[in-house]
């Protein structure tokens, strides 16, 4: 299973150009990529979301497979329905054109996956649906208005947690969504980013091949909610991998793998400098935020280091 | 046609019936009294009397999500639920109906937290009824099962493809055995028919996209069209009760007209009470009082038209709500009559009984009996009225 790129390059773009992602966006590159692994045997269920609201705005839409989106929190819910419904069918023959295999692939952005649509994500997963879930995560609510989310990272500005004379943007770290779905016990969970090219079409491979529920955590820098130049989002992408905010990894059949280990990994700082979210943190008497951050950062390479070292052992 | 005559409580034979129209999915969770219908249901499936996919979710949002994401993939799919469960449905029953998909639902009537109470009354599909479905109410058994029937028939015919909820009363209907005659299963099958979906989210060589953004240039234009759907509900349900009446020799219209020929007063009911209040009637009857019973078997689309015709030139009708609308005027059903009633000289008065599963009574019935002959000699009484609670 080797991704090749010049046979990605030949296959066909199943989300057609003309959507209204905003400039720079580095969501529907991610969404691209992978249905350029996942081919046209492929029904998507989009969350409510902005990538949901700018591939499908009516009388247009930019999906070249069939697409459902629901409601926000139900879109693990809604594709489990239509895989369970591709079983049926396929078992009483009744299958509008016969296959043997389709993918199910559902995507929401860190508010309808690691919030309001987490229950019914595990419940999915539970369930062992044969489906890919992916979360988008850009870190906050970016289609209502850039409100913080359970994603969002120590002292990031937000329009519901801002920067202000007395507080410092979000007060709590981010939840790690992605070891709990290395809870659930599934075959295959992973984390990547846009710019890791082939690590992500590896992945979404994977992840398509195994018997039973996936799930893709992709980290979307977010030119509008993170404020940084719309050139620049594939290099944010990098660097939250460099700096091991944002670690290459995957976990299959409970085996942690991380997939790129930086030699010396980048300062935190030098990442969050790029960014307008964390602007407030380099002013004078915010020092401890940014030491809070970098340890945060490097106590959970640790830990991850450690589930390698482990689950290999 | 020969049928079989059987003893089952309304929850077994809305399983049955739901079983013979060879459902490919079913997504439900368990709640009172709607649980025991489910559990019949997974005996089925693992003693393989039926090949139905089961999708045993984490909460009835999710039941609810996946029945759409299902009945988007072309199949034939069903939940059940009641009270709270429906509740928490709530967003995703509307997006069933606007999407056409033709769910069907047992919902079997519970009443609504708070406080948490698990018997009957009609606050749980009532708080549903503007959300487009069809909703059919049954009085026993029987009628739960034929309605569990003909419900595939109707949400599924093209001129319709909307979901259909079939209520009845839990505990009351859905947990005591009654006598029910049944179809044979391929009779059943004969009579309901493989689904014939007209889209489909599986064919990969037709792909569509469902659900999308609908802004201030089309919503209202689609909401239209879905209204128009529901002027052809009433046709349909008719058209499929009376293949079902020559098939089954049980008949059904919008309403039960019980002693309505000669009657003078009229009470309007739903579901269960009905045959308590026949009971009554008779005796009253007996005793010359002209009275009669309109016992609405289709609420959703509210046949307004049949109604007022039916009720028109009485000298009294009464409307009994099993639910309240807290700070509307009166219950849904008598907002309803007495709307369809307009322009009439037919007084319309309301009654509140039930709530919570209280015991409706003969007591009950006799004083809404006499509330109607006072009333139709004249007399004055409150538009809204209680009955059988303690003051």
């Amino acid at each position: 299973m080797a991704v090749n790129l010049k046979q990605l390059t030949q296959s066909e773009d199943l989300l057609a150009g003309g959507h209204r992602a905003c400039a720079g966006c580095t969501g529907s590159n991610i969404l691209r990529q992978i249905m350029l692994t996942a081919g046209p045997d492929t029904v998507v269920g989009g969350a409510t979301g902005c990538m949901e609201v700018v591939t499908t705005i009516f009388p247009y839409t930019a999906w070249k497979t069939s697409f459902i989106h629901s409601a926000f929190e139900n879109c693990a819910a809604t594709i489990s329905g239509v895989e369970t419904a591709f079983r049926a069918l396929k078992k009483s023959g009744e299958l509008p054109v016969a296959r043997e295999k389709m993918n199910f692939i559902a995507f929401g952005g860190d508010g309808g996956t690691y919030d309001i649509g987490l229950q019914s994500l595990s419940g999915a997963m539970e369930r062992g649906h044969n489906m890919l879930y992916v979360c988008y995560d850009n870190e906050a609510y970016m289609n209502t208005g850039i409100q913080r989310s359970s994603a969002t990272p120590l002292g990031a500005h937000t329009s519901t947690a801002p920067a202000g004379t007395v507080k410092q943007g979000k007060e709590q770290n981010r939840k790690d969504l992605t070891k709990i779905m290395v809870a659930h016990n599934i075959p295959y969970v992973a984390q990547t980013t846009p710019f890791h090219w082939k690590d992500l079409a590896t992945k979404v491979e994977k992840a398509l091949a195994c018997d039973g529920p996936a799930f893709l955590n992709i980290l979307m820098p977010c030119t509008v909610g993170w404020h940084f130049d719309t050139a620049i989002g594939m290099e944010i992408a990098r660097e939250a991998v460099e700096t091991n905010f944002w670690p290459l990894f995957e976990v299959e059949d409970g085996r942690y793998t991380i997939n790129h280990k930086p030699k010396e990994r980048a300062p935190i700082a030098d990442w969050m400098k790029k960014q307008g979210r964390f602007k407030h943190l380099f002013k004078p008497g915010n020092e401890h935020l940014l030491e809070t951050s970098q340890k945060y950062v490097d106590d959970q390479w640790e830990k991850l280091l450690k589930l390698e070292a482990m689950s290999n052992g | 046609m020969q049928q079989k005559l059987v003893a089952l409580s309304g929850n077994e034979a809305v399983a049955y019936a739901f079983k013979q129209a060879r459902p490919h999915v079913a997504a439900a969770f368990p709640i009172t009294p709607q649980t025991e219908m489910m559990h019949k249901y997974a005996e089925f499936v693992a003693n393989g009397e039926s090949a139905t996919e089961m999708i045993l979710v984490e909460s009835e949002h999710s039941a609810m999500s996946a029945a759409v994401g299902s009945a988007a993939a072309g199949a034939r799919t069903f939940t059940a639920t009641s009270s709270a469960g429906f509740a928490l449905m709530w967003e995703v029953v509307y997006i069933a109906a606007s999407l056409r998909l033709p769910i069907c639902m047992a919902m079997v009537n519970r009443a609504l937290s708070g406080n948490i109470n698990i018997h009957c009354d009609h606050s749980d599909s009532m708080g549903g009824r503007d959300a487009g479905w069809i909703h059919l109410f049954s009085e026993n058994a029987q009628e739960s099962y034929d309605n569990g029937l003909m419900a595939w028939r109707i949400a599924e015919h093209m001129d319709v493809r909307l979901p259909v909820m079939v209520n009845y009363d839990g505990f009351i209907i859905s947990h005591t055995a009654d006598a029910l005659h049944m179809l044979p299963d391929e009779a059943a099958w004969k009579f309901i028919g493989p689904y014939k979906h007209k889209y489909t989210l599986l064919d990969v060589e037709n792909p569509i996209t469902v659900g999308p953004l609908d802004l201030t240039d089309y919503y209202f234009e689609h909401k239209t069209s879905q209204l128009a759907a529901y002027d052809k509900v009433p046709g349909v349900v008719q058209a499929v009760s009376d293949e079902f009446g020559k098939l089954t020799g049980r008949h059904y219209g919008f309403a039960e007209e019980y002693l309505l020929d000669d009657a003078e007063m009229v009470m309007v009911i739903l579901g269960s009470s009905a045959g308590t209040a026949k009971d009554v009637i008779d005796e009253y009857r007996a005793k010359g009082v002209k009275a009669g019973l309109l016992k609405l078997r289709m609420f959703r689309p509210f046949p307004a038209a049949y109604v007022a015709k039916v009720l028109a030139g009485r000298k009294a009708v009464a409307v009994l709500d099993r639910s309240a609308s807290f700070g509307g005027f009166g219950g849904p059903v008598f907002t309803e009559v007495r709307s369809a009633m307009y322009g009439q000289k037919v007084p319309v008065h309301g009654y509140i009984y039930g709530l919570g599963g209280r015991d409706f009574d003969l007591r009950q019935v006799a004083t809404v009996l006499d509330n109607l002959q006072k009333v139709a000699a004249g007399g004055q009484i409150e538009d809204v009225n209680l009955l059988g609670v303690r003051l």
